[in-house]
């Protein structure tokens, strides 16, 4: 190996690290607030290149249908549960974001014909399709069992993984997509080719980080976030519906997945289950961080991503192998420092 | 007899079944089989012991490797083959084990997943196992000069084990070890204090769960007579898990259940959906996936405890418990012996001091209470003393012996019982069994005699001690009740006696007579008397004073973490000190 391919390697692992960054701050925002293990967290990024791809390509994304679905899944049980519980002033929202919002979204979408549109537009309604559905999936599979164990929810997490790859095949079928690159432009500097498409990805990935940090820090839902994941009972007796910051931790999430999946498109080829071993992969960053900390989650996802650049150049076929075994010492390490400490569940 | 009926036929029904059904069915049970066995490792380790593995398919992958591989490139008879993947199994079980079950919760299911798709990996890129087409020519089983050649004759070699595993599970469960599995559920801390290592009981169970998953794997390598990744990857193993929670993971027919009904429906969905949908794919996952949700969101515990309800047979089971020769009792120290002394213990969580310059000692033969206003320090202290949350600094000797560096489980082993202020007991056993727990240091047969059940006679002595202690408390007529439906004054009888069933020749009780009514403790006032003339020392937290200056011999008095008063009853009730902790000072 010489310089030059060091250099490849590293500009490679640190773009996928950005992208594992990202992917392991949302694990660790929805882990702290509500418990929830979420492997799903990689459909996220493959609806979202996908749902961009199927506009590039002219045809019409099977998720919008997943998304008019949910929507009126979730309208029809939060109306059960409003009229049941006697307060029909909840039915205007429900309208306006489980069924008007979904539809507003599809009337643009046959509307506007967005192949033909710039790759801004595409982009919005990708996200605009994408990120509902992390709220309205909180809502059916995960706000019933809110108050159940660690264990159980990352049963449920599991389970909806495996509805989304499913639906995942359905609707973009078995054959991988490529989006055009946001940027054609190429540096030099010195041996080394820098693609657009690489900064993008950092410039996006470090706004991402800056923006969620000023959210935590300086916003009032942010800090409900961040009182919710402190102590659940303590922030609903301060007023905090749980509920909320469930669905509100969801969406972020979602918006992060899918967000990534729309950075990445144009570098590697995505099918419908690419998602889950790049979600993986931010899971062994978060996992490094202990599933708690921001800044060491970041750091092991740059971590991730090298350790597989520069695998595939020495050890391609086993490459998966090593990022994944790295957990172990990783597992070593937190079972020798951390002590026991019962906790009561 | 009555309750038998079902099982038999069950047993007919699968005995003769190959012979009149068509292939097609023969194929599709033994598969079942296949799945049920490894599903039945997952009972014990996920719906019994409360830990998670999405990797389990990952270990019917070793099984099955290892004999492809050793009676392929080898040529080695298979049975040493199973031995051989046996081994491996339980070495790659003891590492992942070792590394994932001291961590909490999530971890282990965590390292799971990562594990099983790099073994996956693993298999389709090493050279020597074929990479991803696998190894083929595998040789037919041999049995005694028989060939199972056939799906039909293989079919009851599959049976034979699983239906073997099922009972050595079920006997498992019922015994002194399957009291401990069960008691991991409620948390580590009641089991550790009743003396069980729940670090070894987590990789037991971690273990056999593997095991019969390596043997799934050994099965069917010989069944399809060649193996590739596919059915070892992480989908697999998720699926797994699946049967198990469908089928009612807390009971090893459920594992049953759950295979068998997974299984068809796959076959079903998998001829279904690709014409509903038009393209072929594994849409299965998609129904699997919201069945899956809507079985935890509504019927948590699975299919298997509906179907009990449906058939009435089941429902009443009233045992008894046998005639057994008294255990071995511990040799009493002579009263007025000094049984604990602590001495300057300061516990510290963090920044705040719960204990300080804390010296108390018990005696044999006293009853020596501890009291003070809420928050005092009196439950921490009982904390450091019986090795739950050890001391920050400071002496604790018990027997003369140093303990305040020992786990609480040694500290019980050396004859310290205690109850716990909120109530710790398995709510859904009964409520001899949670007794039994508290013996479990008198007994010493592991897990393979009681998968066998050859340690019958021993526990016929634990359960006959148990019955013993319930009834010197009074509650002899609920002994098959469950623990969780009794009121909450006699759950805390219920901890005394668990805690007398170790035999202790100390005994912590915290609040033990909170929430009993005037008779009931009256009757507890006299039992710990009874105690006392024995020899037994007691150690009482309590808040009814009444009661405690009734009984106790000598009394301490917390506040803030410090004893501000020690004497006897009368004395300690006029100190202007403990008036004003207790009542405010005259300003």
């Amino acid at each position: 190996m010489d310089l030059q391919i060091a250099l490849l390697l590293g500009q490679d692992g640190i773009v996928n690290g950005a992208i594992y960054a990202l992917l392991a701050l949302a694990l660790v925002l929805v882990f702290a607030v509500t418990r929830v293990i979420f492997i799903p967290q990689g459909e996220f990024v493959a609806y979202g290149a996908l749902t961009l791809a199927a506009f590039q390509a002219g045809k019409t994304p099977g998720t919008l249908w997943l998304l008019l679905g949910a929507g009126v899944l979730v309208a029809f049980i939060d109306t059960v549960v409003a009229v049941r519980a006697g307060s029909p002033g909840r039915l205007k929202r429900i309208v306006l974001w489980d069924l008007a919002l979904p539809a507003v979204v599809a009337g643009l979408v046959f509307w506007l014909e967005p192949d033909k549109l710039p790759l801004v537009v595409q982009v919005a309604l990708s996200l605009a399709i994408v990120v509902p559905l992390g709220p309205m999936i909180y809502r059916l599979a995960y706000q019933p069992l809110a108050e159940a164990s660690v264990l159980v929810l990352l049963i449920v997490s599991v389970a909806v993984h495996l509805a989304l790859v499913g639906l995942g095949l359905l609707f973009f079928g078995a054959e991988g997509s490529r989006t055009t690159p946001f940027s054609e432009a190429q540096f030099n500097i010195g041996t080394l080719t820098v693609n657009g498409q690489t900064l993008w990805v950092l410039g996006a990935s470090i706004v991402l980080i800056v923006a969620l940090y000023v959210f935590f820090g300086r916003t009032l839902y942010g800090k409900a976030l961040r009182a919710t994941a402190i102590n659940r009972v303590g922030a609903r007796l301060m007023g905090i519906s749980t509920t909320m910051a469930g669905k509100l931790s969801f969406t972020l999430a979602a918006g992060i997945g899918a967000l990534s999946g729309i950075l990445i498109a144009p570098i590697t080829t995505v099918y419908y289950d690419t998602g889950f071993l790049i979600g993986l992969k931010g899971f062994v960053a978060a996992i490094i961080a202990g599933l708690v900390s921001y800044p060491l989650a970041a750091a092991g996802a740059i971590l991730v991503g090298l350790l597989e650049s520069f695998s595939s150049f020495w050890a391609s076929a086993f490459k998966e192998v090593i990022v994944f075994t790295l957990i172990i010492p990783v597992l070593v390490w937190r079972s020798l420092t951390s002590h026991h400490v019962e906790e009561e569940e | 007899m009555k309750a038998r009926l079902p099982l038999l036929g069950f047993l007919v029904l699968l005995a003769f079944g190959p012979l009149l059904l068509p292939e097609f069915y023969v194929t599709l049970l033994n598969y079942i089989g296949l799945y049920s066995i490894v599903a039945l490792g997952l009972v014990l380790l996920t719906g019994v012991g409360g830990l998670t593995s999405f990797g389990q398919a990952a270990f019917v992958g070793l099984g099955a490797y290892a004999t492809g591989y050793l009676t392929t490139a080898h040529a080695l008879s298979p049975w040493l083959a199973l031995l051989a993947g046996l081994g491996v199994t339980a070495a790659v079980a003891l590492v992942l084990g070792f590394l994932t079950l001291r961590l909490s919760g999530h971890y282990l299911p965590l390292g799971t997943i990562a594990w099983g798709i790099s073994l996956y990996f693993l298999f389709g890129n090493l050279e020597f196992l074929g990479g991803h087409t696998g190894l083929t020519g595998i040789p037919v089983l041999e049995f005694f000069g028989l060939k199972l050649s056939t799906g039909r004759e293989f079919y009851y070699l599959i049976w034979v084990v699983l239906l073997g595993a099922v009972l050595a599970t079920q006997n498992l469960l019922d015994s002194r070890e399957g009291r401990a599995i069960r008691a991991l559920k409620g948390g580590g801390l009641m089991a550790e204090s009743m003396g069980v290592d729940t670090a070894r009981t987590k990789t037991v169970i971690f273990l056999i769960a593997a095991l019969f998953a390596c043997v799934s794997g050994w099965l069917y390598a010989h069944l399809q007579r060649f193996v590739n990744p596919t059915p070892f990857g992480l989908h697999i193993g998720i699926e797994y898990l699946f049967m198990a929670v469908v089928g009612g993971a807390a009971h090893v027919w459920g594992a049953l259940v759950g295979a068998g009904l997974i299984t068809i429906l796959k076959q079903w969905l998998q001829d279904i959906l690709p014409k509903i949908f038009g393209q072929s794919g594994n849409f299965e996952v998609i129904f699997f996936g919201i069945m899956l949700i809507l079985v935890l969101q509504r019927a948590r515990e699975g299919i298997w405890p509906w179907l009990v309800r449906l058939v009435p047979f089941n429902a009443n089971q009233q045992r008894t418990v046998a005639e057994a020769e008294p255990l071995p009792c511990r040799q009493m120290p002579a009263a007025g012996t000094v049984l604990l002394e602590v001495m300057d213990a300061r516990k510290e969580f963090g920044g705040l001091v719960a204990n300080d310059n804390m010296s108390l000692t018990v005696k044999a033969g006293e009853v020596m209470a501890l009291i003070g206003p809420n928050g005092a320090g009196k439950s921490t202290m009982f904390n450091c003393i019986s090795g739950v949350d050890p001391v920050t600094s400071g002496e604790i000797r018990f027997l003369g012996e140093r303990t305040e560096k020992l786990v609480s489980r040694e500290i019980a082993r050396r004859g310290m019982g205690r109850t716990f202020q909120h109530v710790r007991l398995l709510p859904t056993m009964s409520v001899l069994e949670n007794v039994a727990i508290g013996a479990h240091l008198r007994g010493d047969k592991g897990v393979l005699s009681a998968s066998m059940h050859l340690e019958r006679a021993e526990e016929a002595r634990l359960l006959a001690e148990a019955r013993r202690q319930l009834e010197r408390v009074g509650l002899a007529e609920h002994l098959f009740d469950e623990a969780g439906s009794l009121p909450l004054g006699q759950q805390r009888v219920l901890e005394i006696a668990r805690a007398l069933c170790s035999d202790p020749c100390l005994l912590l009780l915290d609040e033990p007579a909170a929430g009993l009514r005037y008779l009931e403790k009256q009757a507890l006032a006299e039992l710990l008397r009874k105690l006392r003339a024995q020899g037994m020392g007691i150690l009482l937290v309590e808040h009814d004073m009444d009661f405690v200056m009734g009984l106790a011999d000598r009394v301490v008095v917390m506040e803030f973490g410090e004893k501000i008063s020690e004497g006897l009853p009368e004395e300690v009730q006029k100190d202007p000190v403990v008036l004003e902790a207790y009542l405010g000072g005259v300003e």
